[in-house]
């Protein structure tokens, strides 16, 4: 077929799939959906096993393989364990304008890091360790852009 | 393990956009190649094992569009959503089971025809975490920081990557990539989401790749240069980034202690002779050499500086170029048993290592390595 196509552009079909989904928060992602929009409180689940408390909340704890049953409010400021700061992204992905940043963040009273957007922060300070805290949304609508970036705890090192 | 053999293994050209072929003539052009490979005719293959992606095919069900042109029709065949290492691992369990004397593993990809950064967006939890826009490399991006800041590695390290592996690349025919680079080249390329930079990351890619594994008995017929599967694992660890530090990689510890134990490796730097590893950014080269036990934890980077890891030197790495030279999503990890097959029969062409004995590869599976999977291939049952 080579000699066929030498000099023809192979034909592209453009197309889009578009599928509504309804993806449910359940019990467990609910409680903790509602606490940030309505009172602006994380909230984490602790396992009665290993003790450990998971933020974003769980319903098990995969190690123990157990329930965790018991809720546990935690602080609006944390710990940078990693981050990135994004200079090119897909326009159809990006929830803030880049430059911006992701972090991995460990709230106080949480035994796990989550993963959140970065804000308001200076890109030549910006360091694994440092203390961060919650910017909320003016408007919030029961989803996690309730939060709408974490940014650096000013004078704290 | 009862011995199974790598008797037949293929891939075809990697591209960034292979227009005149839709996923079924990738396939079909693997499959053939590696029955001539193998000298096979397709009824003396028993099953089937397909892998494929139904978001990258942008298909529901994506195998069944590709059931001609692997050569299934009137075999059992089953389909491997992830990695071509764990459909090979399937595979081989298929053959293990006594049911099958050959199972035929392929595996295609088409990054030209969608886009990337939406697809991999969509691996992430719908509630906690895919509006925030994170996707492979953003993700990524937070395991570099993660790893580089604590174990000191520098960029430049990383850089050191990215010059090997493209510059292996213009040995390999099949190589998508190869460029040549040095440090400073790659440092000045514009980053993407920092630490990461364009030329610390793998292109977007079209390929395809198969193998037929088989049966003592059958591989002994088949052909006079088996590669054997001497050990093999894999291991998973958690979904939520976060949900354990991002530079900690007991899944892979775990993954190689198992296939080192199966394949009687005790020290795999002085028994194994070549690794292809999954590159698809520079920095996971030295971070799961380390989780692969060639050095000790943060030892990567200085690992990479000392040269041993380049072509000619003491443990070659990425001989082929690698995923940073041709990346095709999912037949990626396929591509590195065939790799390691080519080296051991002595077959790797231009690209051929003295004197590989045993050589191992790896692939993994979800965001920063979820999951790992370890092949030990060797000539010698
Ligand atoms: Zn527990």
């Amino acid at each position: 077929m080579e000699d066929w196509r030498k000099d023809q552009e192979v034909l592209v079909m453009e197309g889009r799939i578009k599928v509504p989904y309804r993806w449910f928060a359940g019990e467990v992602g609910t409680r903790y959906l509602e606490s940030l929009r309505d009172k602006g409180v994380f909230l984490g689940t602790r396992c009665p096993g290993c003790e450990k408390v998971y933020h974003i909340p769980r319903r098990h704890c995969p190690e123990c393989f157990e329930e965790c049953s018991q809720w546990v409010e935690l602080g609006s400021s944390g710990t940078l364990e990693s981050y990135t700061i994004v200079r090119r992204q897909h326009p159809q992905l990006s929830p803030l304008p880049v430059p911006y940043g992701y972090g991995i963040i460990r709230l106080e009273g949480a035994d796990t890091g989550f993963l959140h957007l970065l804000g308001e922060f200076d890109d030549k300070e910006l360091k694994v360790g440092d203390s961060v805290e919650a910017v909320f949304s003016d408007k919030r609508e029961g989803n996690i852009l309730d939060v709408k970036f974490f940014r650096p705890v000013k004078g704290v090192e | 393990m009862e011995a199974v053999a790598i008797v037949g293994a293929a891939m075809t050209r990697i591209e960034r956009e292979r227009k005149a072929d839709g996923y079924a003539d990738l396939v079909y052009e693997a499959t053939r190649a590696a029955l001539d490979d193998a000298g096979m005719s397709i009824d003396q293959i028993d099953n089937v094992v397909t892998v494929s992606n139904d978001f990258f095919d942008g298909r529901t069900i994506s195998s069944m569009a590709i059931m001609d042109a692997c050569g299934s029709y009137d075999k059992n065949v089953t389909t491997v959503e992830g990695d071509g290492t764990f459909g090979a691992f399937f595979g081989l369990m298929r053959v293990l089971s006594g049911s099958y004397g050959t199972t035929l593993v392929c595996a295609h990809h088409k990054g030209s025809e969608s886009q990337m950064p939406l697809i991999t967006n969509a691996m992430f939890d719908p509630i906690y975490a895919r509006m925030l826009g994170i996707e492979a490399i953003t993700s990524s991006a937070l395991q570099a920081r993660a790893y580089m800041t604590k174990y000191g590695i520098s960029e430049e390290q990383c850089a050191l990557v990215s010059v090997k592996n493209h510059g292996n690349a213009f040995k390999n025919p099949v190589a998508q990539l190869p460029l040549e680079l040095t440090v400073e080249k790659v440092m000045s390329s514009p980053y993407i989401a920092d630490p990461i930079k364009l030329l610390d990351c793998c292109p977007i890619s079209d390929g395809a790749s198969a193998i037929i594994l088989a049966t003592e008995e059958r591989a002994k017929k088949i052909t006079d240069k088996p590669v054997w599967a001497k050990g093999v694992a894999h291991c998973s660890t958690a979904y939520h980034l976060g949900d354990h530090e991002l530079h900690d990689v007991s899944a892979l510890e775990e993954a190689a202690k198992k296939a080192y134990s199966m394949a009687g490796i005790k020290d795999p730097a002085k028994e194994i002779d070549l690794v292809e590893l999954y590159d698809a950014f520079t920095y996971m080269e030295p971070l799961w050499l380390e989780g692969l036990g060639f050095c000790e934890q943060g030892g990567g980077g200085k690992l990479t500086e000392s040269g041993k890891t380049a072509a000619a030197g003491e443990l070659p790495v990425n001989v082929s170029g690698g995923c940073l030279s041709g990346n095709p999503v999912l037949a990626a990890g396929l591509n590195r048993m065939i790799e390691c097959a080519l080296q051991i029969r002595g077959d790797a062409g231009e690209h051929q290592v003295d004197g590989v004995k045993t050589a191992l590869a790896h692939g993994i599976n979800g965001p920063c390595g979820q999951s790992h999977c370890v092949w030990v291939l060797g000539g010698e049952k």
